[in-house]
Formats: structure tokens, C-alpha cells, sequence
């Protein structure tokens, strides 16, 4: 089970509050885990990657286990932490004023 | 013995639908326009830049929600803004999305930012136009959960040469004729307005007339920062514009254009809106200056022609007169179908004002709001 931190925003807009639990078959990349959230929520299609390139938007960063994943290929199998579900993947909004 | 309601207890009720910068709020009084429930923030946090409702069903709702973080949703409302569904949000170019120009002069491709105003049909609830930035039309008949590009709009043979205006280049103003059914205005910062007569398949600017001294042919044919264009249901030929700068007015569908600027104080501006039962009775909201986004002098004055243009009375009653610098953006203005017609806009210092009386009175109805983005005012039933 994969363990997924979403931004405020975004948890408003999936009507969830804590983490989302994801089972994610096959292996465990950013595309997959987002696919797979993007199926189970697909209000949030559109909202951190671009829904035609998959390119990750720009305000938007990926971190697990203290490091910031966000420039890495989609494709790079993330760390074992994350697909043991003791980490989370963690999508957030970056610092930003207004 | 005289029912102090006469002549009101069967009157309807109105909502004004506000997007502000942070959020939409709904604004809803009945028919006597004194007292007023505020519900919202919807989407806080989120710009929302229109909020609109159908002619045929008010509880039909669409709100354009966006943000930089996280990009375009589509909200609609099935029971009058109460709830609310994420729809669709897949704006796409249609095939090559081309190129126009930047800045500074060089091509770019069109990439899509937003949705700026949303324009639903005047017959079905889930038939609505969408105006994008990049400046784009799209279409969706299905209550919003598909939409599709009117391409002709943007392939046009001018729009290699469109340009944004300093707000980005926005298809801000949508109207859907009353009487030819296949007629569409739209108007584009800074590329101008363009009619077409076959429900969107084809495009012809109506630019004629209008003087930019912002670029260098001040003729052009495109090329024109249009800020507003109004139209009375009654009158359909006849179009009111708020351009960059003048007041300008149309009477056989865009063809030609005059100035009716007059006698205000500045023709700056950007909301432009016409009474709901005088066709020839038009308001506007000068701006001090294209560099200079605030009133004249610091007082919040509403102008109101009763000719249609050229002579102008400021309206003040109850708007402050003194040391007031707010805006009254493109989409802040509306007006309500009520007898005497109502008159509500919002300003980026958060203020939404109403006058029940046709301007000659105003009050605010909020005070303290994010900075209002765009207004819109529903009659209920």
C-alpha cells in the first residue's frame, strides 16, 4: 500500500483529509502512483501534471524520505521506503507568496 | 390600510454570483434588494475568475476555478451553488496549436493559462462557452464534462499577429445573440472583438472604427485592447464598448464603430453594462489612467447615459467620495432583470455595491471580500 500526501488544496478537491492509500501494481514510479491516484480521484486530472505532456506543473514538487524527488525521471523506481509504505510520497505546493 | 409589501411581496428573489481572487461567494436578498445572506468562500484559496448561472435553469451554476499551483477546474452547481462537482477541464488546442506574437515582438506558441468567463446558452443549461487565455473559444453541451475547441477563432489568418495585453491574452467577452441564433461576439486583449454569423465555424473582425494610440496603425484591423462589450437583448444590432481607452457604440453588429466617450471624465475603463429595461441607458466606471488603475481623484463614481453615449451623469450616492484607489475589473459588473433594474459591482478592495434603484443609490452589500474578479446576478424565480 502506498502512502500519498496531497496539499490541502488538493485534498479539498478529492474530498479526503488524511493520507490517500493507493495499491499500486507493478512497479512503483511517480508516473505510476500518479495514474493510479489520477483513476481513483480524477477531479485531480489536470492538477499536478499537465494532462497532455505529464509534465509535473511547475509550482508543484514531489518529496519522500527527505529528499526532493521532483526533477527525477517519472519513470525512476522510488525509494523502499515508499513502496513499503512506511514513507510517504508527498505532493505539495511550493512556497509561493499571495 | 396600505400592506407596506405591496408591489413586493411577489416580487423574485436575486443571488449575485461573485468570483474574487481567493474565492466565490454567493450574495442572495429578496426582491427588495435590503437585506442580504453572504455564503462562501467555494473554492477558498482559489482564483475564481467567472461564476456564472444559465438563463433556463437558474440553479445551474458554472464557476471557473484556477490558481498558479494547480492549474483549471471546471465547477458546476446543480442546486443554485449549495453543492458543487469538479467537470472537465481538458482544454485542448486543437491540432497545431500555433503560434502569435510576444511582447517584445517574437512568435510564441499558444499555451493555455485559464478560463476567463464562461458564457451558458440562452436555451440549455448544458450547452456553455468557455473564453481561455491563450485566447481560444471552446464549446460544451454536455454540462461541462467535455469541452472542445471552436478552432476557426484561433486560426484565423490575423491571429499570428494577436498580441496579449498586460492582463495576458484573454478572450474575456462572450455573447450569444438573442435573435440570430448562430451569432457569437467575442473579444480578445489586445486582438479586438470578432462576430461570427455561423455558430463559430467562421470569424470576421468588427474592428472598424476604433482608434488604439497604443499601437502603431491605429486603424488596424486587429490589434485593439478591448476591455468590455454589452448588448441589449431588445437591441441586438447595437453593441457598447469599453475599450482601453473610449466608450465606443456599434448599431448594425460590430460593422462600424463611434465613440461615445463624451463627457466623462476619463474614457479609461474596463465594465460596461446596460439596464435591463432601457436599452439606451448605459454604465460605465472610469479609470483614471492606463497607468493609473484607481478613480479619478479618489472617488468611486458610476456614469450612467440615458442617450445611449456622449452625455454622462456621475453617479455617487452612497459610493465613497474621497480617498478611494479600488478597480472595477472587465467581468465586476452586472445588472438584474428586476423592476427598477439593479446595478452591482465588485472592486479589488473587496467591495461589492448595489443600487436597487437604477444607480441612482448605492450601498454595499459586502465590504470586506478578496478582490473581486467578476459579478453576476441572477433573478429567482
Amino acid at each position: 500500500m502506498i502512502r500519498v500526501v496531497l496539499p490541502a488544496h488538493l485534498k479539498n478537491l478529492a474530498h479526503v483529509t488524511g493520507e490517500v492509500r493507493l495499491e499500486v501494481a507493478g512497479p512503483v514510479t511517480q508516473r505510476l502512483i500518479l495514474d493510479t491516484l489520477e483513476a481513483q480521484y480524477p477531479m485531480l486530472l489536470g492538477t499536478i501534471r499537465d494532462r497532455h505532456s505529464g509534465k509535473r506543473r511547475a509550482f508543484v514538487r514531489f518529496y519522500a524520505c527527505e529528499q526532493d524527488l521532483s526533477n527525477d525521471s517519472p519513470d525512476t523506481p522510488l525509494p523502499e521506503e515508499v513502496i513499503a509504505g512506511k514513507e510517504p510520497f508527498i505532493i505539495l505546493g511550493a512556497m509561493a507568496g499571495g | 390600510m396600505v400592506d407596506e409589501n405591496e408591489g413586493t411581496e411577489d416580487m423574485s428573489g436575486v443571488r449575485v454570483l461573485v468570483g474574487t481572487r481567493k474565492g466565490a461567494f454567493t450574495l442572495t436578498s429578496d426582491g427588495r434588494r435590503g437585506d442580504w445572506t453572504v455564503d462562501g468562500p467555494h473554492f477558498g484559496g482559489w482564483e475564481v475568475y467567472h461564476l456564472t448561472g444559465s438563463p433556463v435553469d437558474p440553479n445551474r451554476l458554472y464557476a471557473s476555478q484556477s490558481g498558479g499551483w494547480f492549474g483549471q477546474l471546471i465547477q458546476r452547481s446543480d442546486d443554485g451553488g449549495k453543492s458543487w462537482t469538479t467537470v472537465g477541464n481538458d482544454f485542448a488546442y486543437e491540432g497545431e496549436a500555433g503560434e502569435h506574437l510576444w511582447y517584445d515582438g517574437t512568435p510564441r506558441p499558444w499555451e493555455f493559462k485559464r478560463i476567463w468567463h464562461l458564457e451558458p446558452s440562452r436555451d440549455d443549461p448544458d450547452t456553455v462557452y468557455a473564453g481561455a487565455e491563450d485566447a481560444a473559444l471552446y464549446l460544451s453541451t454536455d454540462g461541462g464534462l467535455k469541452w472542445k475547441e471552436l478552432t476557426a477563432l484561433r486560426t484565423h489568418r490575423t491571429g499570428p499577429t494577436w498580441q496579449p495585453g498586460a492582463g495576458g491574452m484573454c478572450l474575456h467577452t462572450i455573447i450569444l445573440d438573442p435573435v440570430h441564433k448562430d451569432r457569437i461576439y467575442v473579444a480578445i486583449s489586445a486582438a479586438g472583438a470578432f462576430r461570427s454569423d455561423d455558430g463559430g465555424a467562421s470569424w470576421l473582425p468588427i474592428n472598424k472604427g476604433l482608434r488604439s494610440g497604443e499601437i502603431p496603425d491605429a486603424d488596424a484591423e486587429v490589434g485593439h485592447c478591448v476591455h468590455r462589450i454589452t448588448q441589449h437583448p431588445s437591441r441586438p444590432d447595437t453593441l457598447f464598448m469599453q475599450k482601453h481607452w473610449d466608450v465606443m457604440r456599434s448599431d448594425d453588429a460590430g460593422a462600424n464603430w463611434r465613440e461615445v466617450s463624451g463627457d466623462l471624465p476619463s474614457d479609461f475603463g474596463f465594465p460596461i453594462a446596460v439596464h435591463a429595461h432601457e436599452p439606451d441607458t448605459i454604465y460605465v466606471v472610469p479609470i483614471k489612467s492606463d497607468s493609473e488603475h484607481f478613480p479619478p481623484e479618489g472617488k468611486l463614481r458610476v456614469y450612467r447615459s440615458r442617450t445611449g453615449g456622449e452625455q454622462w451623469e456621475p453617479l455617487t450616492n452612497g459610493l465613497p467620495q474621497s480617498h478611494c484607489y479600488v478597480n472595477v475589473l472587465r467581468d465586476a459588473m452586472a445588472v438584474d432583470t428586476l423592476d427598477p433594474c439593479g446595478i452591482y459591482f465588485g472592486t479589488t478592495g473587496g467591495q461589492v455595491y448595489h443600487s436597487a434603484d437604477g444607480g441612482d443609490s448605492w450601498a454595499p452589500i459586502v465590504r470586506d471580500l478578496p478582490a473581486v474578479l467578476s459579478v453576476e446576478v441572477q433573478a429567482l424565480p
